[in-house]
């Protein structure tokens, strides 16, 4: 009879976050330090320095989440917590380019479905999805505020309004 | 797209068209700061909030509450720090005139937030804009550049006693964060969840302390009436609905836009079938939706013929409201079905989670819509979603769940036919929701 204790495996296994720490250059530090002179509490400079974070890094990955925490002395969960709220904010990598289309009424009547279309007939991908080299990825969002100038999609934070098979073709040839 | 003011002079929209509107010097020429001079030369800050009351100004977040009422509410006693938060969050379908008041003439802004500051003694003050408008925080921090090496922010403005801040703040990406109370969370750097009221936020508030919320075009209509006094301002528009009102247009309109009209513009026929050049392609119009997506819809005759006065009565008299003034028109390609659907799966996405009924009524109620929509609809799915609706309307913790049903019930009454092609099986099959 073997006296080898039997393993019990936890339940759920804590995450492992890792123990890196993003680091910024001086010129981001200062960028920061403009945001938290805003407030009367740090932690209400948290979605601007997300924004920071993600234009650094291209997304809120588990380094970025423990510069946050640290830097507004808040808890890894509370980052976390945030996080996982607003659509904006990219947990996961996100193409060069992220083309935004904007799907709701306005744009929905006024021809959203054929761009979205050739959009994605043209890149190859389908909704959600990322270009192999990195470069593209798509997706359906909710009223941009463009609904008299539809379809319309945002790639980045750059409007794209009236859109035009011809014109889309036009804007991604452009993109580098 | 159309830009300007039909009906009156552009009070709002007065300088949109000038080159360089943005800037300062543009501003300045144009008749700008000077209602906060007249402010800090001349009046209390409970004339400034008496002005308003006069003015008949009422919210144009979507709630349409009296403005000078509201900054009244703001204990004058209290030891903590005041502030005034500018809501620019503007994600309700079919709205967008903030954006273009944001871009053309963000010192309007600055000044209409200067005069609530001194009107409640706020010191710091913010504009949460919402996250893909960056183009616009931009736009405002280089303003509120200007403005502070102009003398007009900070200590001593314009050279007297009163001083305070202004800061942009961006969201990430929340059309609950519109909510004032979860735009608030969200200022704190919390997930944006909407907080019980009472307490409001004029007593308890940002921080918990005395905050005023107002609407981008609540906040640029005060130097106006400040210039113009609230008598004259309040009879440009009705007894109730003071001065003009700021309208977005989209869909099927040959001239889509930002409107400027004054409040109790006669009528709404005329507004859709002249003023915004009438149908696209000559097409019937079907139905209206006038007030940003969280209205009821309207059907096309009860507008036409209907002289429909174009203010808060007047459209709720119509069967509907003003809310955003977002206007959606919709011709008769528009299945009203398909359009429910595509406007309930935008409140599904964006029902912050918080409460049980609205979190799952709208995800219900998008489940049904697809099953619908994928052939297997049955005669008795109208109720079921009707009954959906009655477990959230007035049983949410916030307003958002209303504004999820009423856009359902209001279509499936006026609208039955398009339901009810729908509501047959045209797919044999035992599959349930
Ligand atoms: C779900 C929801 C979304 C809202 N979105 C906005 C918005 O984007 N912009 C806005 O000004 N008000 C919005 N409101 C209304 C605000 O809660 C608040 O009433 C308004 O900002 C007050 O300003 P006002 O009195 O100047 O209208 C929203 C309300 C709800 C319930
Ligand atoms: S009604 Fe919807 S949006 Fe409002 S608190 Fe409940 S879940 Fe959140
Ligand atoms: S509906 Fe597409 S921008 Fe508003």
């Amino acid at each position: 009879m073997s006296t080898q204790p039997i393993q019990i495996q936890p339940l759920s296994q804590p995450v492992n976050i890792g123990d890196e720490v993003a680091s910024f250059s001086p010129e981001v530090e200062a960028e920061i330090d403009g945001h938290l002179a805003k407030y009367p509490v740090m932690r209400s400079a948290i979605l601007p320095l997300m924004f920071i974070v993600q234009r650094e890094r291209g997304y809120l990955d588990a380094p970025g989440v423990a510069y946050l925490a640290k830097r507004l002395r808040l808890r890894i969960t509370d980052i976390w917590e945030v996080a996982t709220f607003y659509s904006m904010i990219y947990t996961q990598p996100v193409g060069k380019y992220h083309i935004q289309i904007c799907k709701t009424l306005s744009c929905k009547i006024m021809g959203e479905p054929g761009i979205t279309d050739h959009v994605c007939n043209k890149l190859g991908i389908r909704l959600g999805e990322t270009t192999a080299d990195g470069k593209f990825t798509v997706s359906l969002v909710e009223c941009l505020g463009s609904c008299g100038t539809a379809p319309m999609f945002q790639i980045g934070f750059d409007y794209h309004e009236n859109l035009t098979t011809e014109k889309v073709d036009q804007i991604l040839d452009g993109l580098k | 797209m159309f830009i300007g003011a039909i009906g009156c002079e552009p009070l709002q929209l007065a300088r949109v068209h000038l080159e360089n509107s943005r800037s300062l010097d543009v501003y300045r020429k144009n008749g700008g700061y000077q209602a906060i001079k007249k402010v800090l030369d001349s009046m209390s800050p409970d004339d400034v909030i008496n002005e308003l009351k006069k003015s008949a100004l009422r919210g144009r977040g979507g709630a349409g509450f009296p403005t000078g009422m509201k900054w009244s509410f703001v204990p004058k006693d209290s030891p903590k720090p005041k502030y005034v938060v500018c809501n620019a969050d503007e994600s309700e379908p079919g709205t967008f005139k903030d954006r273009y008041l944001m871009e053309r003439d963000p010192h309007m802004l600055i000044e209409g937030m200067l005069i609530a500051a001194y009107a409640l003694g706020a010191k710091t003050n913010y504009i949460y804009t919402r996250g893909e408008y960056r183009y616009l925080i931009d736009i405002m921090d280089v303003a509120l550049e200007e403005a502070r090496a102009a003398g007009l922010l900070g200590n001593k403005i314009l050279g007297t006693e009163f001083g305070c801040e202004i800061y942009t703040h961006t969201g990430a990406g929340a059309y609950i964060c519109g909510e004032e109370t979860a735009l608030l969370s969200s200022l704190e750097g919390m997930r944006g969840h909407p907080r019980m009221k009472p307490p409001f936020p004029a007593v308890s508030g940002l921080y918990a302390a005395p905050t005023v919320v107002n609407n981008v075009e609540t906040l640029t209509a005060v130097p106006d009436i400040i210039k113009m006094g609230g008598e004259a301002y309040q009879k440009l528009g009705t007894e109730k609905s003071g001065g003009t009102k700021v309208w977005s247009v989209s869909g099927h309109v040959n001239r889509p836009g930002v409107y400027e009209l004054p409040m109790g513009y006669d009528d709404m026929e005329k507004f859709i079938m002249e003023d915004c050049g009438g149908m696209l392609g000559g097409k019937q119009l079907k139905a209206v939706i006038p007030g940003g997506s969280s209205v009821y819809i309207m059907r096309a005759d009860q507008i036409i013929g209907k002289d429909v006065r174009m203010d808060y009565e007047g459209i709720v008299a119509a069967g509907s409201s003003v809310g955003s003034g977002g206007f959606i028109v919709m011709d008769e390609t528009v299945d009203v079905f398909e359009s429910t659907k595509n406007l309930t799966e935008f409140y599904k996405h964006e029902s912050c989670g918080w409460c049980t009924p609205c979190r799952e009524g709208t995800d219900w109620l998008v489940k049904v819509f697809k099953r619908i929509a994928a052939g297997h609809g049955r005669p008795e799915d109208a109720q079921l979603m009707l009954d959906l609706c009655d477990n959230i309307e007035g049983k949410s913790f916030c307003p958002l769940g209303d504004a999820a049903a009423w856009p359902i019930q209001s279509a499936i009454k006026r609208f039955p036919e398009d339901f009810r092609k729908h509501l047959v099986t045209s797919i044999d099959s035992g599959v349930s929701t």
